[in-house]
């Protein structure tokens, strides 16, 4: 190896216990539900435009067409059919020797098997959660100042995007004093996970409640509709899902054990550079 | 390049084994979870508790959206041109069809249970009560809407008419519809439902006999069936018979309070 240091590198304490506490309850809650709602989505697999579903002709599909070889599992975006037989439309659930029609399968659904009763139970159990953790986040990150400490990137850093877009691209990670703070990249993710799509998807799926729908009436057209609040809603679960996965992914290629256990433990060891170490 | 590689060479176990112990434990603890979420829908305490979660969202929708909250309304230029019909399409059980085959003559609508006067009305003495036409949005459970325009008379000039006695808490539909088919093993499996007195006097709470402008379809819940515009679809009982008011419907059938819940869905059905 390359590395010169004899004594073990300083150790910074990173993430303070309520950021900890709430991070893993986003992990249970933010899991659950985008798979739980994939089981309710499953209940009438398509998404439409404006008040009402016109059936004949949403914007998006899933589901599964007789061929000659028996059923295949298709998925229709936008007037397109994409074969997606085995994942989306048909799949096998758990040990079953036949498939089954179902547009997402079993292994992204909870529960596996489908039920919207069960689905709609989980959903509606973690959505509180979720949200009542949310609600604390942001007050706490208000009044701790983590928002305008962490979260918030400064005009330095604004104006240095592109470098750090670069870096991102080449997979460079900041080392020493600059690994200690979140990149303006990370910030920009952040704020607009924060207060874009989570927000979105809050109130996308509150527009969906016949009875909140009632608060204001008409309010729903706000969002263009009862049904384009649930395309809204998928969107921006999706939104979501995308998030995750490039965060887990960064987090496997900048030292994953050093991130989780500084996500656990709140101490976290900066990278040294290799150049000044 | 690999900045990383630098970081831990003063602790005693190497990276890789590190990552490897790592994304080792990931994947089985998500194959675990996925396993234990399936276990646990099975489990009727755990799926309660979940379920529980319905009187947090109906208390809290009680308060921002008021008692008297109204259900949105349309204009006739948003309605659809088919309202898409669910559950029992043309109900097979033997009184429904000697009714339907009369035209529904001799169907009469009994208003009961907890009231002063029990009532029986007939569909001409419906239609000559006042009415209310409402152009909304019906929502399934499922996740679809539609909208159409509905005419009725108002529950709450019935329950003007038969006087609920105090005590009555809840209004029960009962409908003609077997949902398992006619008398399967001789078990009743007829739809039926229930709501609170605040949806029941809701002033969209229409028994609706009029679907765009014609009588109600049989596909649709003819002769009569009732609106309750602020919950969802299946609390929309279709082929009505019998209305009842009770104190509890813990002793009518699986004591959910409708055929749905008794299969597992929420009696609150405003999300």
């Amino acid at each position: 190896m390359n590395s010169t240091v004899s004594t073990p590198p300083p150790r910074v304490y990173r993430h303070r216990l309520p950021v900890r506490v709430m991070h893993w309850i986003n992990v249970v809650c933010l899991t659950i539900l985008l798979m739980s709602g994939l089981g309710i989505f499953n209940a009438h697999p398509a998404l439409y435009w404006g008040q009402g579903s016109s059936f004949d002709k949403p914007l998006a599909a899933i589901t599964a067409v007789q061929g000659q070889g028996g059923l295949t599992g298709v998925t229709r975006i936008a007037g397109h059919q994409f074969t997606t037989d085995g994942v989306l439309g048909r799949s096998r659930v758990g040990d079953d020797e036949a498939s089954s029609v179902r547009a997402f399968p079993s292994w992204a659904t909870i529960p596996g098997r489908q039920s919207l009763a069960t689905a709609r139970h989980w959903h509606f159990f973690f959505a509180w959660l979720f949200v009542v953790n949310g609600i604390a986040y942001v007050l706490y990150a208000l009044v701790s100042g983590h928002l305008s400490r962490d979260l918030l990137p400064t005009r330095d850093e604004l104006r240095r995007i592109g470098t750090s877009i670069k870096d991102h691209l080449l997979f460079r990670h900041p080392t020493g004093a600059a690994a200690q703070r979140y990149n303006v990249l990370q910030n920009l993710a952040y704020l607009v996970v924060i207060f874009g799509l989570l927000p979105l998807v809050i109130v996308a799926g509150m527009a969906m409640s016949p009875r909140l729908d009632a608060v204001i009436p008409g309010w729903v057209e706000w969002l263009g509709g009862r049904q384009s609040a649930r395309t809204l809603h998928f969107l921006a679960a999706t939104g979501l899902l995308l998030f995750v996965l490039v965060h887990l992914f960064e987090v496997a290629i900048s030292g994953a054990w050093n991130q989780v256990r500084s996500m656990v433990t709140g101490y976290y060891t900066p990278p040294v550079d290799k150049d000044a170490a | 390049m690999n900045p990383k590689r630098t970081i831990k060479s003063g602790h005693a176990r190497p990276a890789p084994s590190r990552r490897t112990a790592l994304r080792t434990a990931l994947a089985s603890a998500g194959t675990l979870a996925l396993a234990g979420c399936d276990r646990l829908s099975r489990s009727e305490p755990f799926v309660e508790a979940l379920k529980s979660a319905q009187h947090l969202s109906h208390a809290a929708h009680r308060v921002v959206a008021g008692r008297q909250a109204m259900a949105q309304e349309f204009s006739e230029a948003d309605i659809a041109a088919h309202f898409k019909a669910n559950g029992t399409l043309v109900p097979a059980d033997a009184d429904y069809q000697a009714l339907m085959q009369s035209g529904f003559k001799d169907w009469k609508l009994e208003v009961g249970g907890l009231v002063e006067t029990p009532t029986a009305f007939s569909l001409a003495e419906l239609r000559a009560m006042p009415s209310r036409t409402q152009i909304t949005r019906h929502d399934c459970v499922e996740g679809w809407s539609t909208i159409g325009k509905w005419k009725g008379v108002q529950l709450s000039r019935l329950l003007e008419q038969v006087k609920p006695l105090a005590q009555a808490k809840y209004v029960v539909f009962r409908c003609a519809d077997s949902m398992d088919g006619p008398s399967l093993d001789g078990r009743d499996s007829r739809y039926y439902e229930s709501v609170d007195l605040d949806d029941a006097y809701h002033v969209q709470t229409v028994l609706a006999y009029e679907l765009n402008d014609k009588p109600l379809p049989v596909n649709n819940g003819a002769p009569l069936r009732v609106r309750i515009e602020r919950q969802l679809g299946y609390k929309h009982a279709k082929y009505l018979m019998k209305i009842e008011l009770v104190e509890s419907f813990a002793a009518i059938r699986d004591g959910k309070g409708g055929y749905w819940e008794d299969n597992g869905y929420e009696w609150y059905a405003g999300i």
